[in-house]
């Protein structure tokens, strides 16, 4: 009879140091040696990692009350504009915004990291005025330990799989996937492929509301379904997504995190973004979660897409494998073609091989998800429209 | 047979002067020109300059008499290992294949002497971890 397992019982096994846990990158060789059943049988959790480029990310602050006290209207931090149209002293600084005196050379993604790494932030606020908060305008400076609650809280990360991006017009274009060289001059791709993490759970069985997570060197959880979740996306064979599909929203404490593995990226005309370090483990359940888990980068396939059209629905130029790109070279319309990552494997490594680490020593434990995503709903565009027409 | 990596300053006075012939003609030196730029003020021309170790100290005084200024180019690039983040987007705009990245560690690699300057890299570097100076 095939084994099975529970939370409750690998959770047993961490407590009493006996899990055995490898990375998304080891359990493949593990199943080519032993196969699934005995893989099953041996294997306790599997754990994947990320780290890239992740724009929809952003935290929650809480400044605390000044005397006399202040609504914030307007807030500042370090001259990026933060979301204010909260309660008095809760903003939310978003990764995308950009400083209104340096512009793309420092955003909301730099106020993070410096956040993280404890650096003193200058804090900006203008306000109306009320009979409870009198106070006007407020400068003064915080850093994470004069702050009460500081957390990430980013809409959309870890995405399922993305796209491969080229260049065909004439001309060097400027993208959040870097810089695109004219006439297929370079192929840009951002994914950790075999080690990330909604690659190795296709159908999102186990990454669910309330999974504990690595989250930029802290314990935080997913929160949700990311924004512009697709899990009706193409799929191969094995289940995995042949284009951008499902994603997370996740939160963790910044007070906890590193700037090892959250830092702030200028893409060069485009603007900033945050580099999210994300890592999953995945309880080994039963045989379909390590037949899922063990998919290799040479049945990891991408999308070709070309991002000098500047239409919602670009063409595409067919389908490469994660193992082809990671050759550095792809062929396009017969024409070889340099590639490039956007996003770092080392870093992804070397989430898997921590969570790995925490693991096995016992200071994680896996968090069955309180409730699952449903793979029955769409992404839906934007249509322009009149108010008789929607 | 030498070969040196230079970046040359030309000032406006030289900017329409044959050096670089002269440096053939006279010096039997192979000039590879790697990236030119010029405008109204001056001149900057990278180059790898091949010939005789004695010849090529010709070449480079002929230059200093032009007022050209000179400088080795290998030294003038640099990445901050603390700040880079081996995600490889620089390795996308490389064209010479100075920057690679890949398997077995996926860490960022750097060859100097590919290297031809065209700063690319810089601004396309997430995290501004490669810097070049001048």
């Amino acid at each position: 009879m095939a084994v099975t397992k529970t939370y409750e019982g690998i959770n047993e096994k961490i407590r009493r140091g006996e899990a055995v846990v490898v990375t998304a990158e080891e359990i493949i060789d593990i199943v080519k040696d032993v196969g699934v059943a005995k893989a099953t049988e041996k294997v306790d959790v599997i754990t994947t990692g990320t780290f890239g480029p992740m724009c929809s990310s952003g935290a929650f602050i809480n400044f605390g009350h000044s005397d006399p006290p202040i609504k914030m209207t307007k807030v500042w931090l370090n001259d990026v504009p933060a979301y204010a149209g909260l309660a008095a002293v809760d903003a939310y600084i978003g990764a995308t915004e950009l400083s209104e005196t340096q512009g793309m050379a420092y955003g909301g993604a730099h106020v993070i990291e410096d956040l993280i790494a404890g650096k003193n932030i200058k804090l900006e606020s203008k306000a109306y005025g009320t009979d409870c908060y009198p106070r006007k305008e407020i400068i003064t400076y915080v850093n994470k330990n004069t702050l009460n609650e500081v957390y990430l809280f980013n809409p959309r990360n870890a995405y399922q799989n993305y796209a491969v991006a080229v260049n065909s017009s004439a001309r060097t274009i400027y993208t959040y996937m870097g810089t695109l060289l004219p006439r297929f001059g370079n192929a840009t791709y951002c994914n950790a492929s075999q080690l990330s993490p909604l690659i190795n759970d296709p159908y999102y069985r186990t990454i669910g509301i309330g999974t504990r997570i690595f989250l930029g060197g802290a314990q935080g959880y997913v929160a949700w379904q990311g924004t512009q979740f697709n899990p009706k996306q193409v799929r191969g064979e094995n289940g995995v997504p042949l284009a951008p599909a499902g994603t997370l929203a996740l939160i963790g404490n910044l007070k906890d995190m590193s700037t090892e593995f959250i830092r702030a990226a200028i893409f060069h005309k485009y603007g900033t973004s945050l580099y999210v370090g994300v890592g999953i483990p995945i309880p080994v359940l039963d045989e379909d979660i390590v037949e899922k888990a063990s998919v290799s980068d040479k049945e990891i396939y991408s999308t070709i897409i070309d991002y000098s059209i500047t239409q919602r629905s670009k063409p595409s130029f067919g389908r490469v494998s994660y193992a082809e790109l990671r050759s550095g070279k792809i062929e396009i319309n017969g024409k070889k073609v340099r590639t490039a990552p956007i996003s770092s494997y080392n870093k992804a490594r070397k989430i898997a091989e921590t969570l790995k680490e925490w693991i096995k020593q016992g200071k994680f434990y896996l968090q069955q998800p309180i409730e699952n995503f449903s793979l029955d709903q769409t992404f839906k565009p934007l249509e322009i429209v009149n108010e008789e027409e929607i | 047979m030498a070969k040196r990596k230079l970046v040359l300053h030309f000032p406006e006075e030289s900017i329409e002067k044959p050096i670089t012939y002269h440096l053939v003609k006279d010096y039997d030196l192979i000039p590879n020109i790697l990236r030119a730029h010029i405008d109204e003020n001056e001149g900057t021309l990278v180059m790898d300059l091949k010939g005789s170790a004695e010849q090529i100290e010709k070449g480079i005084a002929f230059l200093k008499e032009h007022n050209v200024r000179i400088q080795e180019a290998v030294k003038d690039i640099t990445i901050d290992r603390d700040l880079c983040v081996d995600c490889g987007a620089c390795t996308g705009v490389c064209r010479p294949e100075a920057l690679t990245i890949g398997p077995e560690d996926w860490k960022l690699d750097f060859d100097n002497d590919k290297c031809i300057f065209c700063e690319l890299c810089i601004n396309t570097c997430p995290v501004r971890a490669i810097k070049l100076t001048f």
